[in-house]
């Protein structure tokens, strides 16, 4: 059962860390810092996927660093979650990274995007991997903190009024859930005198209900502030539109999740009792509803994608609620699924920006006959979205809804009508921006951004902006020409779009990896068995760290 | 376990007083309660440590129930360099929002006051003057609105006037 691969788990936090520190060596070498921190992203994805492998093959394992048994020493535990999580992420920051390579670039200055931002970037996927790979609670706290310090820097950076005052709710909403982490970090191990997971698993099962209760809640509070789930989730529409595109894209695709896996793992590891389901099954209600009812209002491209992104972690919190094994793995696929997709959406809006001018739709107009490539890469995730078969999210949800027929209870059937109801608001609010943005003539928007006219009036598309640099009105008076739509941009996108498309080519294998994830998520006694053996049968670290 | 009354004293008022200072608008007062809090915290995980006893340094003539708990310790450790981090950065924010715009304050979402702003009018369905698709020729037509809802008519009778009313002051303010 002990492999040898998985023993390397500690590197993919480490990968990134490194390429960070010799990102500050070289730091006025932007040449060099962008080799490095790609290298470093390639090297963690080789590494993530034959984990993923050696995982899938043999089951979970579990890395002692420094040698020390659980549950004294600080564990690592690599099962099938972990796992699949650890390469999503990867895949999908690599795309984003090539992206803001490309964009600053593309941006006119040599200098790329700005110095500090190649090093926080790999602090964050470091952080990223350290909260997946945590087999304690305090070493999910810390990898919490990392990727949020580090996005504190991402989403302010550049410092204008804007991001500063979208920075500050941030900011301050990040910290207070991560001071409620702590508090119930204080509590837990006050009443079990324990922090590692198992072990954890094992003693708050004998605590009386009461504590187990308001335990559960309090932990269940601070991820649901980092997950978005609805009433917690009223920051995030508000921070996240005003980062730069590729940050915003990131912080979409991963952070977000990052909560909803820790919410997995309290709901099936540390309190597997199922005792607040009915409550899960509300707050899943009212995210999907309030959050594409918010999605409908909005005028903005990326401030209504932040409300389908709320709305859509409904979903996710709908399978854990059911928490059946059919609905566990349909949970997973469609964290995969919703990582992907929503951050090739946002980056799709950082092109529709950067071709028209705008994200704001009353400005936009015309775009499929000006770009059809962008046409069809904004379409084919939007559709993915919204759950149009044969794409992803139309697998996920049949999965989802399966599972919560199968349940059975009112509750159950409720949320599956509601689950329906909302995908079929967030195809019309899809849509919509389909038909404004990209339909319509430019001559109906409302306010069109010269560089949409400079276009038809010419007959001829223009490459850069240097049409309208001249011109007052346009969101390039006066600045120095940039490339409309760089290739390379345009490529890490319709990678990442390609990769959405795979994993409907590709959801046969998906869901058996997702079905055996589901498997170890409603066995916890393996997990437990797992990480508490004595060191040697569980695998001994070869690297201390 | 026993309790140190003062160390829970002292973290009842830390807390306390941290989620005042939250509450403020003033962006200063709100790490200074962000600190409070953080603190706060950090009592309280040192508090799950319990009395107090021995160095946790090996030593062969003490039974092991004699030592401190250092775990409590060691994670307070971490936190507050983390909590030196975040007051860090937050500073600096501060001071950015200082430089930028003079003032100290968490400002509203410009965004949010936009769409609070937007009335339930919409332009297409809830004219007052509706674009007669019908071949009668409707005497009241002009005054009729085309998505008459007998409910809302019976709760707030000539809504729509006084939503015109409301567009026609706010014309008027945008003038002058």
């Amino acid at each position: 059962m002990s492999s040898e691969l998985a023993q390397l788990a500690p590197l993919a936090v480490l990968i990134p860390f490194l390429g960070a520190a010799v990102n500050f060596v070289v730091v006025h070498r932007n040449r060099l810092q962008r080799g490095v921190t790609v290298g470093a992203m390639v090297l963690t994805l080789v590494l993530n996927a034959l984990m993923l492998v050696d995982v899938w093959q043999q089951g979970p394992q579990v890395v002692h660093l420094g040698g020390w048994a659980a549950p004294y020493g600080i564990v690592m535990v690599v099962d099938q979650l972990s796992a699949l999580m650890l390469v999503v992420s990867v895949v999908v920051s690599l795309a984003v990274l090539v992206y803001a390579v490309s964009e600053g670039v593309a941006g006119g200055d040599d200098e790329g995007p700005i110095s500090i931002f190649y090093p926080t970037f790999l602090l964050l996927v470091a952080g990223v991997s350290n909260a997946f790979l945590a087999g304690d609670l305090f070493n999910l706290y810390v990898g919490f903190e990392i990727l949020l310090t580090a996005s504190y820097v991402l989403l302010t950076m550049g410092g204008s009024a804007q991001r500063i005052r979208a920075g500050v709710t941030y900011v301050v909403v990040s910290v207070i859930s991560s001071i409620l982490f702590l508090i119930s970090l204080g509590m837990i191990y006050g009443a079990t005198g324990t922090v590692n997971m198992a072990d954890l698993s094992v003693k708050l099962a004998d605590l009386p209900q009461g504590t187990q209760l308001q335990l559960h809640l309090m932990l269940l509070v601070a991820f649901g502030v980092k997950a978005a789930i609805f009433p917690l989730s009223l920051w995030l529409p508000d921070s996240y539109p005003t980062a730069s595109a590729p940050v915003t894209a990131v912080f979409a695709g991963l952070l977000t999740k990052v909560g909803v896996y820790s919410i997995i793992r309290t709901e099936t590891l540390l309190f597997p009792g199922r005792q607040i389901n009915g409550l899960l099954m509300w707050v899943a209600l009212l995210t999907m509803l309030v959050g594409i009812l918010g999605a409908l209002a909005q005028i903005d491209v990326k401030r209504m994608l932040s409300f389908t992104l709320i709305s859509h972690i409904g979903y996710m919190i709908f399978g854990i609620a059911v928490g059946s094994p059919q609905a566990l793995a349909a949970v997973v696929y469609y964290i995969a699924h919703h990582i992907v997709i929503q951050t090739s959406l946002f980056l799709v809006a950082g092109l529709i920006e950067r071709r028209g001018g705008s994200t704001n739709v009353d400005r936009l107009a015309g775009l499929y006959r000006i770009s059809p490539v962008l046409g069809v890469l904004y379409l084919v995730p939007a559709l993915n979205l919204g759950g149009i078969p044969p794409f992803s999210g139309f697998l996920g949800k049949v999965g989802l809804i399966e599972a919560g027929v199968a349940a059975g209870t009112w509750l159950d059937y409720l949320l599956v009508g509601v689950s329906v109801f909302v995908s079929l608001l967030t195809l019309m609010a899809m849509v919509r921006v389909w038909n404004r943005v990209f339909l319509r003539r430019v001559e109906d928007a409302e306010y069109p951004d010269p560089v949409l006219r400079a276009t038809t009036a010419q007959g001829h598309r223009p490459r850069t902006s240097r049409v309208v640099s001249g011109k007052p009105g346009s969101t390039f008076s006066g600045t120095a020409p940039v490339v409309l739509l760089p290739k390379t941009m345009v490529g890490a996108t319709t990678a990442l779009v390609g990769v959405g498309v795979l994993l409907t080519v590709f959801a046969g294998p998906l869901f058996d990896l997702a079905g055996s994830a589901a498997d170890n998520l409603t066995h916890p006694d393996r997990y437990v068995r797992a990480v508490l053996a004595p060191v040697g049968q569980g695998g001994v670290s070869e690297e201390d760290q | 376990m026993t309790v140190n009354l003062t160390l829970l004293v002292v973290m009842g008022v830390l807390f306390s007083v941290g989620v005042y200072l939250l509450l403020e608008r003033s962006l200063t007062r709100v790490l200074l309660g962000l600190m409070l809090l953080t603190n706060g915290a950090n009592l309280l995980i040192l508090h799950t440590s319990g009395v107090p006893g021995a160095a946790p340094l090996h030593d062969k003539s003490l039974d092991g129930s004699e030592y401190s708990d250092p775990l409590p310790q060691a994670l307070v450790l971490t936190s507050i360099v983390i909590s030196l981090a975040t007051t860090a950065f937050v500073l600096s924010m501060i001071w950015r929002s200082w430089v930028l715009a003079r003032r100290d304050e968490i400002q509203d979402d410009l965004e949010d006051r936009r769409v609070a702003q937007q009335s339930s009018y919409d332009a297409e369905d809830d004219d007052a003057m509706p674009q007669d698709t019908s071949e009668f020729d409707h005497a009241d037509a002009r005054f009729t609105p085309s998505r008459h809802n007998e409910e809302e008519a019976a709760e707030s009778p000539g809504h729509h006037r006084v939503e015109k009313l409301h567009r026609d002051e706010r014309r008027h303010r945008h003038e002058f």
